[in-house]
């Protein structure tokens, strides 16, 4: 019996090639469905858009605060069904992403795509009508820049995808900020800087782990571009950066000294990974240095935020 | 089973009825939530709910 449901026939071109149509009703379970959200990225999502919204200065209603990140969850995860239809061709070729449901034929590309474009229409609309139209402006604009200019354009062309493409993953506290004050101010835009630039060194040491599965299936990441060798060049000069970036908030006195000594630890402490990384360059030890970076950049950014939303938010508000 | 009676469109099987049966309650959870979620919004706005920044 086929496992691919009804409705392959309104694949796209790309989703088309990985899973050919067939008219059999849907297995599609709802954890199938919450797969496709990608649960992972959608919680780090939620997570920075929780910080931008606490730490506006403006005070929002509870209720309004939380209906502003369901939509916020809802938006990553239109994106993420999104990317998962048009990606289904290389998602197939990969191992760390065979298991989708849409490869394994649990989801037709056409209900992703269907599901997709619904759930960001909602997103984006809820947005507008409950909390603000510049941050559903904002979202309208994450999901497009993260379906179509990364997913679509960016991914299959330059080795440079994942750092033009990380604005879309950097949005988020400035679309909390938005939900709460309904602009845009200067502390956000320096959260989207520490997200923007803490992106290539995170993906670049996932890819390192994964260079094989990216050159099988023909997309540009910069290991399979310009080698394992630039890669770790690459990803030690972002952390440098990374370092003051992160500092940032506390430097230009919006943030206290808590958060400047987490900052300063956890950048050097980045740095000190990503050196060790550089130094290392073959083997299983250089393969076990890239997934600790990869694991110790998911901290950093958890961290920082973390303490972010603790001294300048919960804190702040009390002291007020 | 005659010719007549034999059904002629498609059959789900158990599975796919079980999975049609669990997206439709999770649909509707959906959207009692959203209901309830506009519902909640208008109460915590009260007057001011047609008054958005924009």
């Amino acid at each position: 019996m086929s496992l691919v449901s009804e409705g392959a026939q309104l694949s796209g071109p790309v989703g088309a090639q990985a899973v050919s149509p067939r008219l059999e009703p849907s297995i599609a379970g709802v954890g199938d469905y919450f797969a496709l959200m990608k649960p992972r990225v959608m919680s780090l999502v939620v997570f920075t858009a929780l910080v931008g919204l606490v730490v506006a200065p403006v005070h929002v209603h509870p209720v309004i605060g939380f209906a502003a990140l369901v939509c916020i969850a809802a938006g990553a995860g239109a994106a993420g069904a999104l990317n998962m239809w048009y990606e289904a061709d290389i998602d197939a070729l990969m191992t760390r992403t065979a298991g989708r449901p849409i490869p394994l034929g649990r989801i037709a590309p056409g209900e992703a795509l269907g599901f997709g474009m619904t759930l960001a229409g909602f997103a984006v609309l809820v947005m507008g009508v409950l909390v603000s139209w510049v941050a559903a402006a904002l979202l309208a604009f994450t999901i497009f820049f993260y379906a179509v200019v990364y997913t679509m354009w960016l991914k299959r062309s330059t080795p440079q995808n994942i750092v033009i493409g990380g604005a879309a993953g950097a949005l988020p506290p400035i679309i909390g900020w938005a939900a709460a004050t309904g602009s845009v101010g200067a502390e956000p835009v320096l959260l989207f800087l520490i997200v923007f630039v803490w992106t290539p060194p995170h993906f670049w040491a996932l890819s390192l782990t994964c260079a094989d599965d990216y050159a099988r299936a023909r997309v540009p990441m910069l290991p399979v571009v310009a080698g394992p060798a630039e890669t770790r060049r690459q990803i030690l000069l972002y952390s440098i950066l990374l370092a003051p970036v992160g500092a940032a908030p506390w430097l230009l006195g919006y943030a206290g000294a808590v958060y400047g000594v987490t900052a300063l630890v956890a950048g050097a402490l980045m740095v000190a990974f990503a050196w060790r990384l550089r130094r290392e360059r073959d083997g299983a030890r250089a393969m076990q240095l890239a997934k600790q970076l990869f694991a110790f950049s998911i901290f950093y950014l958890f961290v920082l935020f973390a303490v972010l939303l603790v001294e300048s938010g919960l804190l702040g508000r009390a002291a007020a | 089973m005659d010719e007549k009676s034999k059904p002629t469109g498609i059959v789900l099987t158990e599975e796919q009825k079980r999975s049609r049966r669990a997206r439709s309650i999770a649909l509707a959870l959906a959207l009692g939530a959203l209901v309830l979620l506009f519902y909640i919004v208008t109460l915590v706005k009260g007057p001011a709910v047609l008054n958005r920044p924009l």
